[in-house]
């Protein structure tokens, strides 16, 4: 188990540009990679960076982007980032449009990412959509034991499974890949077999919620990696925090990783507010 | 290019707006490197209140073409809590440190300045006077009666500098300025946000969890130069003036608006070292 226990890589107290390596569709989605040279090389899996484009970053729909985005890495290898995103706004089209050479501004890795699952447990993986980003990064460092189960729209969205290593269960909305069902539908059937499980889990708001539910009816720990609309993600300007059992906390420092046993209450996993890939929310994206 | 701000020696005319930038969360991010790289020649804490207070309900921003709105509701620990918890931390940073303060009655900022004054690792004293008076219903600062009698209430309970901060929001900001001058204030420092409201395109209903918000951001950089201008040429204290500096350019055509300093917000947001580097750009222009 590598997953640190204490999982914050400290990050260079600027921000930096890294070079893009490639850009691959993937269905619905898109992964930039870059060589971020100057930055380290050992993010925690859950961890995020603040993303933007070195050149023509703004002058997009409404006159944005002007804000870095946030993003959980998908994966970190010899330096290389790779970023999951899906075009939801024009922060995120501008990213999508990014080609092999331009620059990419860093500021990273930020927050706080996965803990190690509860000793004597089973490690249990569940994505929802662009939420399997930091679950990638995750099952590179938990190896192939760890079940992975993905939920996604349709099969174009699903394309993304195919990131992971093994073969990991697939459920879709429409039953255009996978299985036609809920990926806690899934997840209850894993816990059935196995309960002694910790959950790993990164996907919108009303999936958390319903893996928060389903976990806390099992007395399954489980670990929700959060999203909020963010500004700076060094805890600067206060605007990414999630009402939490302790108060509102800042995704950006506190988070973005979170127990699920501090988010139970009600309104605390909400569209808008929280969910999806540790990154913006998609109203500012 | 040393500046001299009240009295006390800075490295550097450039500053941030209080409540942009986080020294502690941003050295739990970046470790003692931020100290080694420290992006401000002052820094300036977040507004601390009497009581402690959680801050609005979210979401609490918008992106705007070149800007942003917030509507945080400054949260902080309470006076209690910063002396304990923060000050210390704070002492730490290698540049002198202003206090900002808000109090919502004219008792509640005596306190705060008194108190935050007693501290030596307190150089200066901002006061932020963006609030109601919860005595009068008025904003102290929109108004140069109330924010002279906020002035006059708390300058004998200190003897450290007092920079009273601004607001855009008022009808002249100029006649806030004098007024604050003439009541003993040794700074000013402008401008705060600028009122502003988003609107959820789903539901048309308001988007921030506070309804309305501030604006910030090189959107307001122009409206931001003009209130600089305007107050530097009708007072005698040091200016300070901030509002979408993203430049060495930007900061230089504010201190030739008539500011002595500079200071950096929500451009931090985007780079965090964004102050050293406008520092830097600063220099190049204008040779010591």
């Amino acid at each position: 188990m590598k997953v640190a226990a204490a999982p914050r890589t400290l990050a260079p107290p600027e921000r930096r540009t890294a070079r893009v390596t490639a850009v691959e569709r993937l269905g619905a989605y898109v992964l930039v990679s870059a060589l971020d040279a100057d930055g380290p090389r050992d993010p925690q899996p859950g961890q995020f960076y603040m993303v933007s484009a070195a050149e023509r970053w703004g002058g997009g729909a409404d006159e944005r982007p002007y804000l870095p985005r946030a993003f959980s890495h998908a994966r970190a290898r010899e330096g290389e980032l790779s970023f999951l995103l899906e075009t939801v706004g024009p922060g995120t089209a501008r990213l999508a449009e990014l080609r092999e050479g331009e620059g990419l501004h860093l500021l990273g890795p930020l927050g706080l990412g996965w803990r190690p699952p509860r000793e004597g447990t089973q490690a249990v993986l569940v994505g929802g959509g662009i939420g399997a980003a930091p679950l990638l990064c995750l099952q590179d460092e938990l190896g192939l034991e760890a079940p992975v189960l993905l939920g996604f729209r349709s099969a174009a969205h699903a394309q993304a499974a195919a990131l992971f290593a093994g073969s990991p269960a697939v459920a879709t909305d429409d039953g255009s890949a996978g299985r036609q069902a809920l990926v806690t539908d899934l997840l209850r059937e894993q816990l059935d077999r196995d309960p002694a499980a910790t959950v790993f889990s990164c996907g919108p708001p009303a999936m958390l919620e319903a893996v928060r539910l389903l976990c806390a009816e099992l007395g399954v720990p489980a670990q929700l990696a959060l999203e909020s609309g963010m500004a700076c993600g060094f805890g600067a300007c206060f605007g990414c925090v999630v009402p939490t059992t302790g108060g509102y906390l800042r995704l950006c420092v506190d988070g973005p990783v979170l127990d699920a046993a501090q988010l139970d209450m009600p309104g605390a996993l909400r569209p808008g507010i929280s969910g999806g890939p540790g990154g913006v929310s998609p109203r500012v994206a | 290019m040393t500046v001299e701000l009240c009295g006390v020696r800075l490295d550097g005319p450039v500053l941030n707006g209080s409540g942009t930038f986080d020294a502690i969360a941003a050295r739990r991010a970046f470790g003692d490197a931020l100290l080694d790289r420290f992006p401000f020649h002052a820094f300036v804490s977040k507004t601390i209140t009497l009581a402690p207070r959680e801050g609005n309900p979210p979401p609490r921003l918008w992106e705007t073409p070149a800007g942003l709105i917030n509507s945080i509701g400054l949260p902080n620990k309470g006076l209690e809590g910063f002396l304990a918890l923060d000050l210390p931390e704070l002492a730490e940073l290698p540049v002198p440190l202003i206090v900002s303060v808000m109090g919502f009655s004219l008792d509640e900022l005596a306190t705060l300045v008194q108190r935050t004054g007693e501290r030596e690792e307190v150089a200066l004293i901002e006061l932020n006077v963006s609030c109601p008076n919860v005595e009068t219903g008025l904003i102290m600062g929109a108004d140069p009666v109330e924010t002279a009698r906020a002035v006059e209430r708390v300058r004998p309970l200190t003897d450290r500098p007092l920079i009273v901060k601004l607001t855009p929001n008022a009808t002249d900001p100029a006649a806030v300025g004098r007024a604050a001058e003439e009541a003993g204030a040794d700074a000013l420092s402008l401008v705060n946000t600028l009122k502003g409201m988003a609107l959820d395109p789903r539901t048309a209903q308001p988007w921030l969890g506070g309804t309305t918000g501030g604006v910030s951001g090189p959107a307001i950089r122009a409206i931001a130069l003009e209130q600089v201008s305007a107050v530097a040429r009708a007072v005698g204290v040091p200016v300070i003036g901030m509002g979408g500096i993203a430049s060495g350019r930007h900061a230089a055509d504010f201190l030739s608006a008539g500011a002595s300093c500079v200071a950096v917000g929500t451009e931090s947001f985007r780079d965090p070292a964004a102050g050293r580097r406008i520092a830097a750009e600063l220099a190049e222009l204008q040779p010591a």
